[in-house]
Formats: C-alpha cells, structure tokens, sequence
C-alpha cells in the first residue's frame, strides 16, 4: 500500500508512470552516457499492425530464398538469386548482367523517390513499420519481454543483484537473440548461392568461407543493432533522420500530439470537470511505451521513428478516462493549429512536393519499364586491333583485325550469320568458322564469346585513310539481329 | 611512500601531475600514455613474440637451423617455396591446354573455340615474353625484322614451316637452321657503284617503281648475272633458299632507293635465335600457333603465295 502511495495518480485508477524521456532534448546532454530505455507494450491497432508488418517482413525475407523459378536447364532455378560466380543477378523472370547494373541504379532511384514521397505524405512510415532495423528490434524486445517481462519487471531485473533467476533470464534472452540473429546472418548468404545447397553445407562446413564471413559479420550485426545499440542506431548511425527534415513538411501527417486538445495537461481528478483543462492526464504511458525515449508531447522530433505506439498507448487512456480517442494521432502541424483556432482541418495529398517525387517516380519507374521490355537478348560489340593498326600485304591490300564480342543472353543457344555493311569488296576471314560456312558465329545459351575477324580492302577498292563499316549478326532461327559500328583503316596518304 | 606522494605536485588547471621539471617557469606535465595506446603496444609486443615463434624471424648460426641461416618458425613458413608452389600450380592449370596442342593440327586449333583462345593467350603472353623485342608487340616489326602479320613469309608460312623456323631459327649454329647469305655485292666489290645502282632501278622498277630505262635495262642485264639464281629470273624469290619475293610490295630493308642500294652493297644478314631447347615444345606450338593465326598463316601446301613458286 505504502509503495502505491509514491505513484502519483494521473487519474482515477491511473498512475502516472516514472518513465523519463531520457531522449528528450532538455534531458539528454551531450556527451551523457547511453541511458537503457525500457519500452512498455503496447496494446491497439498500431502495435497490431506492426506485429503483422514484421510478419510478412520477416516472412518475405526468409521465404523468397527457397522460391523456384523454372530457367530451364542451364541456369538456375533459384527465383531470387544474386550469382557472383556466374556474374548474373535473378529476379523471377528478369535476369540481370553485370553491364545492366543501371538497372539496379534505377531500382535505387525508385526506392529513394518512394521513400521520399512517403515521407511526404506519411512522415516516417518506412522508419516507423519496415525498416529492418526497427523490424528486428521490435523482435528482439519481444523476445527481452518473453524472458524478463514489462518495462517495470526488466527495470525491477536490471536493478537486482545477479541471482540465478537474474541469470537464467539473461542467458536465455541472449541465447535466443543470437540464434535470431544467426537466422539472419544465415537467410542472408542464401540470396547469393542455391538456398537449399547452401543450407545443407552451412551446416556440415561444406559452404563458401565467404558464406561463412558473411553469415558471421551479420550474426554479429543484428545482435549488436538489433540488441544493445537500437535507438542509437536511427540517432548516430542512420542518416535519414537528419534527410526526414527536409522531405517532410507542415502538410505531412506525422504522428502528432494535439496540444490544442492537451493543454493544459495534469491530473485529473475524480470530480473535476473536463472543461478548461486538456485531455492530457500526464499519465506519461506515451513515454513508457517509446522505443526511443523521446516525449512526443515536445513535437516532432529527430529521434522520434514514428512508430505510433504512444497513439495507441494514449487512446488506450482516453478511452478508460472517458475522452475521445486520438489526442496523439496521425495529424498535419498546419492541421493542429487549425484545431486551436477552431477551424476546420485540411488535408492535401496533392501538394507540389508529393506531385513532383511521384512524376519522378513514374518517369523513373516507365524509363525502367521501357527499358525491360525493350531489353535485347543479342548484343554486338566491336574492337579493331590497333597493333599493328592496319597491315599491308603483299599485293598492296589492306587488311584489318577485328575481336567481335556477341553476347547472348537468351538461354538458347544461337547460329548466326555475319554480315559487313560497308564496301562491297571488303573479304572476311572469321577464325574457326566452318569452311562450308564461313560467315556462321555459333554461341552458347547465356554466353559471350570473341570472335576473331580479318577484313581485307584489295589495293583497287582503297579510296581513302579510313572507310566506315557496320557489323551486322542476324539470328538464323529467331530472326533477332544487332548491329555496331566500326571501321578500316587503309593507311591511305601516311 | 607517504614521502613520495607527497612530493607529487598536481597541476592546479588539469589535475594532471608533474614531472618536476622547470623550464623558464613551465612545468612539464607527465602526462600518461592512453590507455587504448598502451594496451595496442602491448599488444604487440605480445604478437611480436608470437611470430618469432611462428614465423621465420631470427638469425641462426650456420648449421642450426637446416640449410637456412634463420629460423624457420613453427609454421616453416619460406615465401619462396610459396611462389614455386604457385607457379607449379599455374602450370598445372595451363597444363591441360598444352595437352591438348599437342599434335593438333592448325585446323583443329582453328576450329576448337576453347582452344583458338588458349593458343591466342598463351602465344601472345610467350610472344611478348620472347618475340616483341624484335617483332614488336603487335608483331608488325621493323626495318630488316618482319611484320608476321602479313602474308610475307621468307622461309614459309604454314603452321610446320613457322614452327621449323622457330625451333631452329635463321643463322644461327643450329645444324638444321635455315640459312643463306646474300653477298655484300659493294663491300667485297663484285659489282661496282653504278651498278648497283642499277639492279636496284631494275629491282625497284619490278614492284612498279618508276626509273630510268637505261638504268633499268643495263641492271637488268647484271640481275640475271648476278641475282637471279636466288631471287629467280623474275625476281619472285625462292623460300628455299629465304630470298624474298622482289615483285611484291613489301621491303624488308625498306623501298627507298638508297636503302636498296645500301642493301645490295652490304649483303643482308639478318639473324633469328633458335628456340628449341630455351623454349619447351608445347610453348613453341602455341606461339607457332599464334603467329600462324596473326593473320598471314598459309595453309599447308598452299605454297604458291605471292613469295612462293
């Protein structure tokens, strides 16, 4: 009873929590050690949908190894598959060389434009639901629970001196962590080698020292991020925060405390009167659940990821103490100061900024689209040897080298016939092709291969230092041709 | 102690003790080491004893430490036998394109793409290795050394013949080695200055330079004399005997008229090492290999080109 007695009450069967935004900007100073931050639970839609983000999240990242993708019988059947050996990136239907990495560069730019168009609209959203670094600490506060209870049990845990409850709890928590983490670690390599393979070998020490490297820095990474150093990780380490300023704006629904509605906070008493008073009861639960020690009473704020479990920590509140829901809430700055001059609230997705990051995205998006489907299989580089530059021969023609580069991307194997497109007296000499067919390039499924060309210019036909040519390959069954540029030097004038 | 602790001064701004040291009134602070820094050296310190034992580090006296004079370490580590090891490794992995040159036939090279790119490789990386000093790296050589590019060849230029004249090379004391000499026809005065001249206005007027027509006419006349036995009455040369082709458009020595003149006065003697025995068989197919697909090669049989018969 003497212990209930020190809890200062917020409300009629509500303590007020001790918890300290020790994030906060007045409290933390700068060069202040680290302070534990023990984050309630939550209980409410948010802390609902959360759990169902990190669901399919982490169900994403550890099913899609294990998908196949039929690519017939010379490639892979893994779906996503990041192949250094074989220098190919797999996605489903999309099979990716290492010359096409732009396509990754587009897949970046398409990426940052959503994040930054989000954040518009949303704030935080990708900080505060799907970012990795949020979706494993969550887990790993799940598990901290599991093992040493709520805030208070932990704290109450932290405090005691080491006994063997103290101990038990704390190994298992640690162990149950790095197996977590190590399941991280280990889902990673098997995006880059045949999943199923990699996983027999991991386990009896067949796999790729690499596999073992990686798989290792991750396990030590995810326990580190995700365990000890978490809100540490979104303050100092990440640097969207110090970016969230600029992409947000006084329109963007951010997770918002209400002042208008709030203020002025306190107690509430049995008796007392709503009126001339704020909803806020001081019951600081937004504080206790906030895995980021942060007060969002304060406003927005550079710690804070948004990950909107104090709306569903106050609504919980509002709801026991009798006022409406969404004192914290997903709101507009311009929108809360609207509220407390009585006007009525504005919402506009359609502003400037949204509109121009979803052009760019769009224009991105169809560049990239534009440049799948128009994406060929057969390509055709050219390179005239230059040492020696153009050689003479005997009866005063000239000849020339070539290394002609076809590459085939299409899991087929290819005959093609050459032609040059340039003077018709030029004479080819393919090396290896067959004699009864002498301009046939012949190349495996999924393959580059050089070829080397002579092109002979007779004395006669020489009319100048140099003559344009185009080489052309013309696939004889698909019909599939590819062109490049190049030239003869004759030597003509030196 | 107690004596000692209290001569320590501290300095009153940083806390920090003093050494006792004055200097013009400035005290020298003993500053310590950081104890990151600290803990680092003795770090090392610890690994530098642990290499020692490991790895080769100390002189040893002759007989102490087997046929080295330094310790080998626990590991026996000796970066020398490393290299060997890796160079034996690379042969190994070479070793099944040599394999497999061996005893093919220019066509069958030609036609393999695995092995037209081991050839090409191999006898590029022997040929600069060997050749390019004189050939030059694109094998299109110089004034008295041939351009093996072209379809020239003064001794043949099938797959055999390249590799004959590599093996045992031109002049040299081989006793298979192509030879011949052309005589210095000015130094050991067997024609006279004018008529040097001359043959050179003939043999220049062959290859369709232009000269006079009595100078041509009387160098004509001492060709048949004098040249015609090796470079045929024609002048079409004769690859028996290495004397070149002197119809055609390529000059060994050069197409200007004083350079054939210098030419016919000194005799030309050119010279090439013979490769059998500094080189081993299968790195003198790939280069035989490799010239022959330079462009020029000839195919066996084929020797009715523009300097053949």
């Amino acid at each position: 009873m003497s212990e209930q007695k020190k809890h200062a009450m917020a409300a009629p069967g509500i303590r007020q929590s001790k918890a300290e935004a020790v994030n906060a900007a007045d409290t933390r100073e700068l060069y202040k050690k680290r302070e534990q931050i023990y984050p309630k639970l939550a209980h409410g839609k948010f802390r609902s949908l959360k759990w169902l983000v990190m669901a399919v999240t982490l169900g994403i990242y550890y099913i899609v190894p294990f998908l196949r993708w039929d690519r017939g019988p010379d490639a892979p059947d893994q779906a996503v598959l990041v192949d250094f050996a074989g220098r190919r990136f797999y996605f489903f239907f999309i099979e990716i060389w290492p010359q096409e990495v732009y396509y990754i560069t587009g897949l970046l730019i398409l990426a940052a434009l959503a994040l930054f168009l989000a954040t518009a609209l949303f704030g935080r959203v990708w900080c505060g639901y799907a970012c990795p670094q949020t979706v494993w600490t969550d887990l790993f506060i799940w598990v901290e629970r599991a093992f040493e209870g709520d805030r208070n049990a932990r704290m109450r845990l932290d405090k005691s001196p080491w006994s063997f409850n103290k101990l038990w709890r704390k190994v298992g928590k640690h162990t149950v962590w790095l197996l977590i983490a190590l399941a991280t670690g280990g889902a990673w390599i098997l995006y880059f080698h045949d999943a199923y393979d990699t996983l027999a070998n991991f386990f009896t020490g067949q796999a790729a020292a690499s596999s073992y490297l990686f798989a290792g820095v991750l396990t030590f990474t995810t326990y580190t991020l995700a365990g000890t150093m978490r809100e540490q990780v979104c303050t100092y380490m990440c640097p969207w925060p110090r970016i969230q300023a600029a992409m947000t704006d006084r329109e963007a629904l951010n997770v918002t405390y209400r002042f208008d509605r709030g203020e002025p906070r306190g107690a509430h008493k049995k008796s007392e009167s709503w009126d001339d008073r704020g909803d806020c009861i001081d019951c600081k639960q937004c504080v206790a659940v906030c895995p980021m020690g942060v007060d969002i009473r304060e406003g927005s704020q550079l710690e804070c990821i948004q990950c909107a479990l104090c709306i569903d920590a106050c609504d919980d509140i509002m709801k026991k103490v009798g006022r409406p829901t969404g004192l914290i809430t997903y709101e507009t700055d311009d929108n809360v100061e609207r509220f407390e001059k009585g006007e009525k609230p504005r919402y506009r997705f359609f502003r400037a900024r949204t509109m121009v990051y979803a052009t760019a995205f769009l224009i991105v998006a169809a560049v990239m689209l534009g440049a799948l489907v128009n994406r060929t299989e057969l390509e055709l580089n050219s390179q005239r040897d230059r040492n020696p530059n153009y050689v003479i021969l005997s009866d005063g023609s000239v000849r020339n080298g070539y290394t002609l580069k076809v590459v085939n991307k299409a899991n087929e194997p290819r005959i093609m016939d050459l032609v040059v497109e340039g003077d018709p007296s030029i004479q080819v000499r393919v090396l290896g092709a067959p004699e009864d067919d002498p301009m046939q390039l012949s190349i495996e499924a999924d393959r580059t291969r050089d070829f080397v060309l002579y092109l002979t210019l007779p004395a006669d036909a020489v009319d100048g230092p140099r003559e344009e040519l185009r080489f052309r390959v013309t696939d004889r069954t698909t019909g599939e041709t590819a062109t490049t540029p190049s030239m003869i030097i004759t030597g003509a004038g030196e | 102690m107690s004596d000692n602790e209290h001569d320590v001064e501290h300095d009153a701004h940083s806390g920090t003790q003093t050494t006792g040291h004055t200097w013009d009134g400035i005290k020298e602070l003993d500053t310590p080491l950081p104890r990151w820094w600290l803990w680092i050296f003795y770090a090392t310190c610890a690994w530098a004893v642990v290499y020692w034992v490991l790895m080769p580090a100390w002189p040893a006296l002759p007989g102490l430490a087997g046929e080295t004079d330094h310790t080998r370490g626990l590991r026996d580590h000796s970066e020398r036998a490393n290299v060997a090891a890796a160079v034996a490794d690379l042969q190994a992995q070479r070793a099944s394109g040599f394999a497999a040159l061996e005893g093919a036939s220019i066509e069958q090279i030609e036609n393999d793409p695995q092995l037209l790119g081991f050839v090409r490789a191999a006898g590029e990386s022997a040929f600069g290795d060997n050749c390019a000093t004189c050939h030059g790296a694109g094998a299109q050589g110089f004034v008295g050394y041939p351009n093996l590019n072209d379809d020239v060849w003064l001794w043949g230029g099938s797959y055999e013949e390249i590799r004959t004249t590599i093996r045992f090379g031109i002049r040299t004391d081989h006793p298979d080695t192509h030879f011949s000499q052309m005589p210095s026809f000015g130094r050991d005065e067997l024609l006279s200055r004018s008529e040097i001249a001359d043959v050179a206005d003939y043999v220049l007027s062959l290859s369709g330079h232009e000269a006079d027509a009595e100078a041509i006419a009387h160098g004509a006349t001492i060709y048949q004399a004098q040249c015609a036995s090796c470079h045929m009455a024609d002048g079409s040369g004769d690859r028996l005997q290495g004397a070149p082709n002197l119809t055609d458009r390529d000059w060994l020595y050069g197409s200007e008229r004083d350079q054939v003149i210098d030419i016919i006065h000194r005799g030309p003697y050119g010279v090439m090492p013979s490769w059998e025995g500094r080189l081993d068989a299968a790195t003198i197919d790939a280069l035989a290999a490799y010239v022959y697909l330079l462009g020029g090669g000839e195919s066996d049989g084929a020797a009715n080109g523009p300097t053949g018969r």
